[in-house]
């Protein structure tokens, strides 16, 4: 566990090359999960010395993922073991206590060491040290809110993952972004006065493909977040769109129009290697690799409106997954592989919904309005989309039980098309 | 198709008015010692006027507008396209780049691909009427670049869209 955290620390300090963005977000919360675990989280020893608070990001990940009530530690600020009193938790409550120190080191890293308590069994669930460089602060605090939701529910964590969205400020500046799982942490990976489409992580994370119309039409890249380098993945007359990795990031598929009707195709993540795998004369686009990597979903209109498919990647007949009233986008296979997140249009509203495979029942996360663009957060208990509120687009999350719903606001501009990163 | 008849004809009358305007006396022949005749009334500006600039020739129309999740070219913009077609078959050198776009009731890609059947059945519909595919680029915007960005029928039909641009 401790090399884990070395490693994703490591993986943190390479991304921040790319220059930073503006900052400020502020987020919203709607709802509440059912059983919330009731947790204390304590200051820590030196919190307030910092110019980011560590125990406000550990408050506001675990918040955000509906599982937690956050009890008020007030009067209270034991930062050793041995400060703790257990009856002092007990009557307000709590069913565990988080307590830590944390300072800036001489070598100047940040250093954090906390403990997770059990207050009903009085014992130390976890205990450990997490550092990082000091300008990753943030994320040492999204360490600890993953150890911390690891231990006691026992999925893990997704807070020091990553998304990307794609920011629209008026109609001439568009900027592709990477940030923390809470929109903090922007950083501009690509700038420019014409419009991104469709960011997706290769599986390691190390890359971002997208669709680009610098060059007057659609055109998929490739791009390495660690050295900003990029490839041309497609460029074919007309629209090359839809980038999708494969699980093991060998291949991508991809949306051509090269031959005529939109249709998919694979490719080596280096360009080479095309291979046109449906033949429906419709448009098929916006494929999804199964995690194990064996079938794609995708949006078809073959059947004369926008609908769920599924296809074996070898090629074959494909089987319409959605039906009944409405129009239906941009499949997303959950981690388990069990059941799929897409748009649902109807009525002139935009849902968020999940399919399962096994029984074909079919959930509406959201209430509906102008939500597009889901996606799982790789351990399949969040969902990252597109929404809308007070007239500007914005990053949204819903719990995978449509219970708790987050909306986090950018500082300025249009967020759109996000997607949840990988663990890395 | 009367506008059309008409824009020619007058394009015509304005290249044999230019072909009749006096040439410049040559340097070499002296000056008549004769006073030059008044200048009769203005005449209009001479002019070869192509049609395509022409702004009341049915070429000054480069748009054509889509119902909801359509792509074929409807009946009333026909001649449009139909006009476009003809004048690329007679201006051989002529290129032009169709622009498919999309309103937002869609997903972003799938927008991306309406936005291209509906520039393609353009460029079908050019090609029928006598331009050649190699005078022909298209494209696809999607719902990407709307000209009005509010969630209403009044701007979604200005998006469901494809424009002819000349290069």
């Amino acid at each position: 566990m401790v090399l884990n955290v070395l490693r994703s620390v490591v993986g943190l300090l390479l991304l921040v090359q790319a220059s930073l963005a503006s900052a400020a977000l502020s987020i919203e919360i709607i709802g509440a999960g059912e059983h919330q675990i009731p947790v204390a989280i304590v200051p820590f020893g030196g919190d307030e010395n910092l110019s980011q608070s560590i125990n406000a990001v550990i408050v506001g990940d675990l918040k955000r993922s509906g599982l937690f009530r956050l009890v008020d530690p007030i009067g209270k600020s034991p930062h050793q073991l041995a400060d703790v009193s257990y009856p002092d938790w007990q009557v307000r409550g709590a069913d565990a206590l988080v307590i830590g120190t944390v300072a800036v080191q001489p070598n100047g890293r940040i250093e954090a060491n906390f403990r997770l308590l059990d207050v009903v069994k009085q014992a130390q669930l976890v205990g450990q040290s997490v550092s990082a460089n000091s300008d990753q602060m943030r994320a040492v605090g999204h360490r600890i809110a993953d150890l911390i939701y690891q231990k006691l529910t026992g999925d893990q964590g997704v807070f020091s993952t990553r998304i990307a969205y794609v920011n629209r400020q008026g109609k001439k500046h568009y900027s592709l972004i990477v940030a923390d799982s809470d929109g903090y942490n922007e950083q501009n990976v690509l700038e420019q006065s014409e419009p991104i489409m469709s960011p997706a992580w290769s599986p390691d994370g190390s890359h971002l493909a997208y669709v680009s119309f610098e060059t007057g039409h659609a055109v998929v890249y490739v791009q390495s977040l660690y050295t900003s380098r990029r490839v041309v993945l497609a460029d074919f007359r007309g629209s090359n769109s839809a980038p999708a990795w494969s699980p093991d990031g060998k291949h991508l598929a991809i949306a051509l129009a090269r031959d005529g009707s939109t249709q998919i195709y694979l490719v080596k993540s280096d360009g080479s290697g095309l291979r046109r795998i449906t033949f429906s004369g419709a448009i098929d686009t916006e494929p999804n690799f199964s995690p194990d990597g064996q079938t794609l979903l995708f949006t078809s209109d073959r059947g004369g409106s926008p609908q769920i498919y599924s296809m074996p990647v070898a090629g074959g007949p494909a089987q319409r997954l959605t039906y009944g009233d409405g129009n239906n986008f941009s499949p997303h296979y959950s981690p388990d592989g069990k059941s799929f997140v897409y748009t649902h249009f109807i009525d002139g509203k935009f849902y968020i919904a999940t399919q399962d495979f096994q029984s074909g029942q079919v959930e509406l996360l959201t209430l509906g309005g102008w939500e597009k663009n889901p996606s799982f957060a790789p351990n399949g208990k969040l969902i990252l989309f597109a929404s809308e509120a007070r007239g500007r687009g914005i990053l949204a999350t819903v719990s995978s039980d449509g219970r708790v719903q987050e909306h986090m606001f950018t500082q300025s501009g249009d967020a759109r098309v996000p997607v949840w990163g990988p663990h890395l | 198709m009367k506008k059309i008849l008409f824009s020619i004809v007058l394009a015509n009358l304005l290249v044999a008015c230019a072909s009749e305007k006096p040439k410049e006396p040559e340097a070499v022949a002296p000056a008549p010692a004769v006073e030059a005749p008044a200048p009769a009334p203005a005449p209009a500006p001479v002019v070869v006027v192509d049609p395509l600039n022409d702004p009341t020739s049915i070429l000054a129309k480069r748009s054509v507008y889509f119902p909801f999740d359509v792509s074929a070219v409807q009946e009333a913009d026909k001649p449009i396209v139909e006009a476009h077609g003809k004048y690329l078959s007679e201006h051989p050198d002529r290129k032009v780049r169709v622009e498919g776009n999309a309103d937002e009731r869609g997903s972003n890609e799938y927008n991306l691909a309406l936005g291209q059947r509906r520039a393609d059945s353009v460029k079908k519909m050019l090609i029928l009427s006598g331009a050649m595919a190699s005078q022909i680029e298209t494209v696809s915007y999607g719902e990407e670049k709307p000209v009005c960005t509010e969630h209403n029928e009044a701007c979604w039909k200005q998006n469901r869209r494809s424009d002819i641009k000349y290069q």
